[in-house]
């Protein structure tokens, strides 16, 4: 009853013994034992036989007891016959756990099944042919084949693992040692600089060695030669280059003989319902192309008054004229009255000054329309025609071309001057006066003041910042709110409009008389650079003049020893030379200007121009009346030169701007006369008609090396652009020292003269002294000195018939002893 | 210095002459060197003058300090190398007097075995 497993190697048929129940084995009885037995015989399931140990050896005894105790009702029953046959003493009871066999249990009969199945045998077919055959044996992989091979894989058997309790170790000691490479620059130092003084001698050293007998002689032997080569610089100059001195400049421009000054273009306004004359030019600084003009009615005071209702009416303007448009001005700034001077501020040319003939200072703001003179385009003038209509009539919307600008601000007018104004300038950027007259520091970096003079013998000083109320005046203020302002006004100067006053005011007071100096043109002692330079002002700051009140609160540093004198034309003709510091009057305990440092009377009718040359800050021209002078600033005596007089008046006279020695005057009769001062100076060296009648205003203007107009205004009111020569414009090379040497030499000529005075004065004294002394003495001659004198006539007689006797040998001359002995 | 002069005649005459020209003696050697450099310097154009040792050490100058010590350096140097390549050109020869010509100023420089005379002169009128 062992059951005999067959395994088949190769896929060949083994014997099968095929059986209904039993599988070939005929050993082999299914039993079932029930629970009770399983307890009896020690074989129950899962705890005595289990899938392990599926078997159990049981006793034959112990079935034959189970047999006799339960008979029939024994689960050995079905299989006692078999037990009793059985040789052995135990059976082999094996747990049938799959039900191979049919029931849970089975017997196995014989002793061989017993064996068999305890221990397993295989067997193994093969069929027959097979037998002995060639063997072939091939090649297998392992791996490819399931369960080709049986690994033995080593493990870690603990029974064999030996933990080593002791290790003998040798040590020795080294230094810890780290190798490690770097690759720099090798910077290594070099001499920069050398620090060192000079070896010198103290003075004693120096002392002995001067004594020594060597240096004397040194020097007397060196001294002969070093005298030779200085006499030879003295007397010739061996290293000049003449062909080159020869040469006066190089390539001219133009015609070299082309002295006139060209018409270029020529602006009039059209617009006008009365006759107007221009009062004053000025170019515009920055812009090309940009002149501006200031136009009044050209009528007697008379006149003035008779007219003035219809006068009332038409604005009076400035003027800006652009060479791109002859006949409609780009701009039109309108003023309360016309206007007699006005100056473009140097460092904002969009501010204008300007002062009226009512004695109000108008101030305009053309920040606006920047932009749009800027770029003034040619060709832009719409209408062919020139319509003639009364100015009231246009409105300032038709009229595309120009436009007018209200002014800005006006000056108080009780405060202010009572006259018209004669003129007008902005002080320099660099410095600010205050109250006393006193000169600080300007740190505004802007020009805020102006200074002007008047014909009612004042000059005044004004201050364009808001000035701080000493006093609060509420109810003034508000009375002042009230008034109005257009729209489209600027409110740079709002805090000024009716309510400017000056800073200082000084009269020119001719001593205790009443009658006042009234002055017409002021020039004061101030860099010229500035008018040139202007600051323009870039779109992102804030300009300076919209926030005038910045600058007021800083503390200002006065400037010591500045120049504040400064020269006064007057209508009489005078030049005064005073000075606008105030100071304190000793009786009144006032303060009053000072009293003028000199005042000459040099011309015939009224100055109309002083003027500071572009080249020398201490020249000045005037012009009046039928003669020109020129002064120079510290020399009190008089003018270095003065011309004599001219057939016609002279009425408007200007520097030029590029040679030193030229200037241009203009006549009464419409010439211009251009003087050069190194051709000849007691007459113009040119003389050029422009227009018929007087001319008013003559302004020069560099606009490039090359390029060069002056302007020229007439009484008319046409103004004329001419272009000067090259001539005219380009200096000669040595023009500024030759100029410069003239003007020394007229110094020098002026103190010879006055020395000479002086000389001429004492010799006349002198002279005068004899005469008295001498009709004195012929006066009070007495016998006594009659007499005496004619014994010293007798003596002197003697003494002459001596010397003649003697000549001819008749008397002898003793060595010792004197004449006296021998008469 | 009065010079006695025997003019045969006897001594009963004496002829009392007038000292002779100039000749200051070894007393006073330093107004001679002072009345020198003062005639040098009156001369037209003269900006400087000034007396150099060997060394190039200034003893004597009408300069200020800084520029005397640099002319003084500089020149010294030169003369040496002047008075080397005249040298070596002709070993007979010797340099008697250096002038150097700029477009503002004359240098002249009157060497010596032991000193070295600078003068400074602006030679344009």
């Amino acid at each position: 009853m062992a059951p005999k497993q067959k395994q088949k190697k190769k896929s060949s048929r083994g014997k099968k013994s095929p059986k209904p129940i039993l599988a070939g084995h005929p050993e082999i009885y299914p039993l079932v034992l029930t629970t009770k037995t399983q307890e009896i015989f020690n074989c129950r399931i899962d705890e005595d036989v289990t899938d392990e140990q599926p078997y159990k050896l049981i006793n034959k005894e112990d079935i034959f007891e189970d047999l006799r105790n339960r008979a029939a009702v024994s689960d050995f029953h079905p299989v006692k016959k078999i037990v009793q046959e059985y040789p052995g003493n135990e059976l082999l009871l094996v747990y049938d756990k799959d039900f191979k066999y049919g029931l849970n249990f089975y017997l196995i009969g014989t002793e061989e099944g017993k064996e068999n199945y305890l221990n397993i045998t295989y067997m193994i077919s093969q069929k027959r042919i097979e037998f002995g055959a060639p063997v072939k044996f091939s090649d297998q992989n392992a791996s490819s084949v399931k369960d080709a091979y049986i690994e033995c894989t080593a493990y870690p058997d603990k029974n064999f693992t030996l933990k080593q309790l002791e290790k003998d170790v040798g040590m020795q000691v080294i230094p810890q040692i780290k190798d490690i490479s770097t690759q720099t620059e090798w910077t290594y130092p070099k001499n920069a600089t050398i620090q060192y003084y000079p070896r010198e001698f103290s003075e004693e050293e120096k002392e002995t060695l001067k004594q020594s007998r060597p240096l004397v002689d040194f020097l007397n032997n060196a001294s002969i030669s070093v005298e030779i080569a200085l006499q030879q610089n003295e007397i010739m100059n061996t290293f000049i280059d003449d062909w080159k001195y020869l040469a006066e400049e190089e390539g001219t421009f133009g015609d070299k003989t082309d002295t006139h000054l060209k018409e270029y273009q020529s602006f009039t306004d059209l617009h006008s319902p009365t006759e107007k004359m221009i009062t004053c030019i000025s170019w515009h600084p920055t812009i090309y192309g940009l002149i501006a003009v200031s136009v009044a009615v050209r009528l007697s005071f008379e006149d003035r008054v008779y007219f003035s209702g219809k006068l009332l009416l038409q604005p009076s303007l400035i003027l800006f004229w652009s060479f791109s448009d002859p006949i409609h001005p780009q701009l039109m700034l309108e003023s309360p009255d016309d206007i007699f001077c006005f100056k473009f501020c140097p460092s904002d040319p969009n501010i204008i000054a300007g002062g009226c003939i009512n004695g109000q200072i108008v101030l305009w703001d053309i920040t606006a329309h920047a932009d749009r003179i800027e770029n003034i385009k040619a060709g832009g003038s719409r209408s062919k025609k020139a319509t003639l209509k009364p100015m009231f009539l246009l409105e300032p919307e038709s009229n595309k071309e120009a436009m007018y600008i209200r002014h800005c601000a006006v000056s108080s007018i009780e405060s202010g001057h009572k006259k018209v104004i004669t003129d007008i300038h902005w002080l320099s950027d660099t410095f600010e006066i205050n109250r006393m007259g006193s000169v600080f520091e300007n740190r505004s970096g802007i020009c805020c003041q102006l200074v002007t003079c008047s014909a009612d013998c004042t000059i005044c000083f004004w201050d364009i910042r808001p000035q701080k109320p000493l006093t609060p005046q509420t109810t003034e203020k508000k009375k002042e709110e009230s008034i109005e302002i257009p729209f489209d006004v600027p409110s740079t100067f709002l805090h000024l409009d009716l309510s400017w006053k000056p800073l200082s005011k000084i009269r020119l007071s001719k001593g205790e008389t009443s009658l006042d100096h009234c002055p017409t043109r002021i020039s004061l002692n101030e860099d010229h650079k500035t008018l040139t330079q202007s600051k323009t002002v870039k779109a992102g700051e804030m300009n300076p003049y919209h926030n005038l009140e910045s600058g007021m609160a800083n503390l200002l540093k006065p400037i010591d020893d500045f120049c504040t004198k400064f020269f006064v034309g007057t209508e009489d003709g005078e030049v005064i030379y005073t000075d606008w510091k105030m100071e304190k009057d000793p009786e009144t305990g006032r303060h009053m200007p000072k009293k003028p440092v000199s005042i000459h009377t040099i011309h015939d009718g009224t100055v109309h121009t002083i003027q500071r040359s572009p080249f020398y800050n201490d020249i000045i021209l005037t012009v009046g009346g039928w003669n020109v002078a020129i002064w120079k600033e510290g020399v009190m005596t008089g003018p270095l030169l003065q011309s004599c007089c001219a057939p016609k008046m002279y009425t408007s006279g200007h520097w030029s701007l590029t040679r030193p020695g030229v200037f241009y005057i203009g006549r009464e009769d419409g010439y211009i006369d251009i003087w050069d001062l190194l051709e000849k100076t007691h007459e113009p060296a040119q003389s050029q008609n422009i227009c018929i009648t007087m001319i008013t205003y003559i302004k020069p203007w560099i606009f490039s090396a090359k390029q060069q107009f002056i302007a020229i205004a007439d009484y008319y009111g046409t103004l004329h652009i001419l272009e000067i020569p090259w001539t005219l414009s380009r200096p000669s090379t040595n023009e500024m020292t030759s100029v410069n040497y003239y003007f020394e030499r007229e110094v020098k000529h002026l103190e010879y003269v006055e020395q000479r005075k002086n000389i001429r004065e004492q010799e006349k004294k002198e002279m005068e002294l004899e005469m008295e002394k001498k009709k004195i003495k012929t006066y009070q001659k007495s016998k006594e000195q009659m007499e005496a004198e004619l014994k010293m006539d007798y003596e002197s007689y003697l003494e002459l018939e001596k010397t003649v006797l003697i000549n001819l040998g008749l008397l002898k001359v003793t060595e010792k002893g004197s004449y006296m002995d021998v008469v | 210095m009065n010079k006695w002069t025997n003019t045969g005649q006897g001594p009963g005459l004496l002829i009392s002459s007038v000292p002779g020209p100039t000749a200051t003696g070894l007393g006073e050697p330093q107004a001679e060197v002072e009345e020198t450099l003062k005639r040098i310097q009156s001369h037209k154009g003269v900006i400087g003058t000034m007396v150099v040792n060997a060394e190039g050490i200034p003893i004597r100058t009408t300069l200020d300090n800084s520029t005397t010590v640099q002319y003084a350096g500089l020149l010294h140097q030169l003369t040496m190398k002047a008075r080397s390549t005249v040298r070596d050109i002709d070993p007979q020869n010797d340099l008697t007097f250096l002038r150097i010509r700029s477009k503002k100023h004359e240098i002249m420089v009157a060497p010596d075995k032991e000193y070295l005379l600078i003068v400074i002169q602006n030679p344009c009128e």
